[in-house]
C-alpha cells in the first residue's frame, strides 16, 4: 500500500499519508481531484469495495472531513480517503455512479450534516428524520440537551406512596388508613 | 410519464417515481413499519401493478435514537453500555468491535484467554442470531412450525449466555481490555448438550424446509444477485457468498482466534433466496463446529482482562481506526476518530443492512410478486437498527 500511495502522492498531491496499522492507511486529497482519485483507486488499483462514507465535524477548523473507506480484496487492505469541505458551503462531487449504495450515504450526510452532493438521487428526501426544521443534528453546534428541553419539556415526576400506608388506605378507606 | 423535479433532473435520474400513479394501473402499498417480513421496524413503499411490484422505496427512521451523536458526548466507558443496543439480535458484535477499536487506539493488548472467550461469544451470538433468522425465514414462507422450534432452541443458547455473562440479550461482556468473566464450571458439558439438541432440530428443519416443495417453488429464482452486483452494491456476507463470491473476514483478515480454527467458507452459485438460505444453514452447522473446537482448545486459566487506565478519566490519544468483523450478515465495522480528549470526536457504525435493505432491496423488489416481498427481505437478512444507529 505504501508504494501505491507514494505513486499517487505526486499525481494527486496527497497529504497527511498515515499508515495507521498493517492493512489500514489514510490520506488526504483536495476536493477538486477527490472523485478522480477514488475512481482511479476503484478501477485500476483494486479498491472496489466502498465500506462506508461518513463525515467528521471539525468545527474549530471550519471544515467537515469526509471519509471514504475503501477496501481492496486483492491484498486485503483498507484505505481511508479524507476530503475537507468548508462548513460554510459544504458541497462535494457525488459518487453515486461509482457505487449504487453511495446515494444512500450521501442522502444521510445531507440530512445529518447538511452537505450537498449535486445530482445525488433523492438527497433531499428525509432519511431518518421526519419534518426536521433545525440545523442538521450531527453538526457539533447542535445542542441535543437544549433541543430536548425546548421540544419535550421536563417530565413531571411520578407520585410515590409509602407502601404500607397506601395499602391500608386502599383496603380500609373508611377507617382513614388506621387499622 | 417522466416528471421534471424541483432540481430539474428527470424523475428517473433523481430517483423520484416515473410512473403515472393517477392512471389507475397502480396501487401504492405500505409494507411495514411493523415488521415487514419479521426483520424489524422499517417500511417499504411499494407501487404494485396487479400483484407485481414495479417500484420500491425503503423508509427507515422508526428506530433512530441517534446513537452516534449520543456517543460523542459520553466517556469511553459509558459508551460501552450503549453499543450493544445498536443491533438487538446481535449485540455481541457491537461490543467486540467497540472494545477492539478503543484498544487499537489506546494500544492495549488483550490476554490470550480473553481472545478465545471473545471468539466463543461471537460464535454463540452468530448461532443465536441465525436461529432467529431461521424462524423469521420459515414464517415468511408460511412454515409456522419453524419459528417455534428455532426460537425455542435460540433460548437454549441464551441460557448459555446467561451462564457466562449474566445476561441473555444485552450481555455487556466484552469490555475494553478483555472480558468480564471466564467460563463457569460444567459449561463445556452443558454447551455440548445444547449443540446436540440444536443439531437434532436442524436435521428436522432441513427436511421440512429445504426439501419442501412449497419453499423450493417460492424461494428458487427469487431475488437473484449477480456476482457483478456484489461490489457495485456493497454486498457482503452470505448474500455475496451465495453468489459464489468467497469472501469472509474470518478467513480474509483473520481476527481474534479465527486464524487458529479449522473451517471452510460456505459458498453457493444460484444466488437466489433458496441459495442464500442454504448458505446460512451451512453456516449454522459451521458455527456449531467452531464452538465445539473452541471449548476443546481454549485456555481455561490465565488472566482475561488487561489493565486499563482509570476509566472515569480515560483520555485516548488522537487518531482514527476502522475495525471490522464478520457478523451473520457480513462486514460489520466500527470507525472511531479521537482527538486526545475524554470523548470521541466521531464514531460511525457500518452495518451490512445499510446497503442490503436500502439500495439492494429497492433494486431486487422490482418485478417481485408482492407476496414474496417478506421472503425476499428475510433472504437478505436485514436489521433496521443498524441502518439508523
Amino acid at each position: 500500500m505504501n508504494a501505491l500511495l507514494k505513486r499517487l502522492k505526486k499525481e494527486f498531491k496527497l497529504t497527511e499519508i498515515v499508515e495507521r496499522r498493517s492493512g489500514l492507511a489514510s490520506c488526504k486529497v483536495r476536493r477538486d481531484v477527490a472523485e478522480t482519485l477514488i475512481r482511479e483507486l476503484r478501477d485500476r488499483e483494486g479498491y472496489s469495495h466502498l465500506a462506508f462514507l461518513t463525515a467528521i465535524d471539525y468545527i474549530e477548523k471550519g471544515v467537515f472531513t469526509l471519509t471514504y473507506m475503501l477496501h481492496s480484496h486483492r491484498d486485503q487492505t483498507n484505505l481511508a480517503v479524507h476530503v475537507d469541505v468548508p462548513r460554510e458551503a459544504p458541497e462535494m462531487t457525488s459518487i453515486h455512479t461509482l457505487w449504487a449504495q453511495a446515494g444512500t450515504y450521501q442522502r444521510e450526510l445531507h440530512e445529518m450534516f447538511g452537505i450537498e452532493f449535486p445530482g445525488s438521487p433523492r438527497q433531499y428526501e428525509d432519511f431518518c428524520l421526519e419534518g426536521w426544521d433545525q440545523i442538521p443534528p450531527m453538526r457539533k453546534e447542535f445542542d441535543i440537551v437544549a433541543y430536548s428541553e425546548a421540544t419535550f419539556g421536563s417530565r413531571e415526576g411520578r407520585a410515590s406512596e409509602e407502601p404500607r400506608e397506601h395499602m391500608k388506605e386502599s383496603i380500609y378507606p373508611t377507617r382513614g388508613g388506621d387499622s | 410519464m417522466t416528471e421534471a423535479t424541483a432540481t430539474g433532473a428527470p424523475g428517473s435520474l433523481s430517483g423520484d417515481s416515473t410512473l403515472d400513479l393517477s392512471s389507475g394501473k397502480y396501487i401504492k402499498v405500505w409494507q411495514g413499519p411493523q415488521h415487514p417480513g419479521i426483520t424489524g421496524n422499517m417500511s417499504l413503499e411499494l407501487v404494485v401493478c396487479g400483484d407485481e411490484v414495479v417500484e420500491c422505496k425503503t423508509h427507515v427512521g422508526y428506530l433512530h435514537r441517534g446513537f452516534e451523536k449520543l456517543m460523542e458526548r459520553r466517556t469511553f466507558i459509558q459508551n460501552f453500555t450503549m453499543v450493544c443496543r445498536i443491533a438487538v439480535p446481535e449485540p455481541t458484535f457491537n461490543e467486540y468491535l467497540y472494545a477492539a477499536a478503543v484498544e487499537d487506539l489506546a494500544g492495549i493488548q488483550v490476554p490470550e484467554r480473553a481472545v478465545w472467550l471473545r471468539t466463543l461469544n461471537l460464535e454463540m451470538m452468530r448461532l443465536a442470531s441465525f436461529l432467529m433468522w431461521l424462524g423469521g425465514s420459515g414464517a415468511s414462507f408460511g412454515l409456522y412450525t419453524i419459528p417455534q422450534w428455532a426460537v425455542a432452541h435460540r433460548d437454549f443458547v441464551l441460557d448459555l449466555f446467561e451462564e457466562v455473562t449474566g445476561s441473555r440479550i444485552y450481555h455487556m461482556y466484552i469490555v475494553p481490555g478483555g472480558v468480564r468473566a471466564g467460563l463457569p464450571d460444567g459449561f463445556k458439558e452443558r454447551a455440548t448438550d445444547v449443540m446436540i439438541r440444536i443439531e437434532k432440530m436442524l436435521g428436522e428443519v432441513e427436511r421440512i424446509v429445504f426439501h419442501n416443495a412449497v419453499f423450493k417453488k417460492r424461494a428458487k429464482g427469487l431475488g437473484i444477485i449477480t456476482p457483478e452486483m456484489v461490489d457495485h452494491y456493497g454486498i457482503v456476507g452470505p448474500n455475496a457468498r451465495a453468489a459464489g463470491v468467497a469472501r469472509d473476514l474470518r478467513k480474509d483478515e483473520p481476527y481474534l482466534a479465527y486464524g487458529d480454527l479449522d473451517f471452510e467458507v460456505a459458498t453457493g452459485t444460484a444466488s437466489d433466496a433458496y441459495e442464500r438460505a442454504w448458505v446460512r444453514f451451512q453456516e449454522i452447522h459451521q458455527s456449531i463446529a467452531l464452538i465445539r473446537q473452541m471449548i476443546e482448545r481454549m485456555p481455561m486459566d490465565g488472566p482475561f482482562q488487561a489493565p486499563v487506565p482509570n476509566v472515569l478519566h480515560w483520555k485516548i490519544p488522537a487518531g482514527e481506526t476502522y475495525v471490522k468483523a464478520e457478523c451473520t450478515r457480513g462486514e460489520y465495522g466500527y470507525y472511531l476518530v479521537t482527538d486526545g480528549s475524554e470523548y470521541l470526536r466521531r464514531i460511525h457504525v457500518r452495518g451490512p443492512s445499510y446497503t442490503h435493505a436500502v439500495a439492494l432491496m429497492e433494486k431486487l423488489a422490482v418485478g417481485t410478486n408482492i407476496a414474496d416481498i417478506s421472503g425476499l427481505m428475510v433472504s437478505l437478512h436485514t436489521y433496521p437498527p443498524e441502518i439508523e444507529r
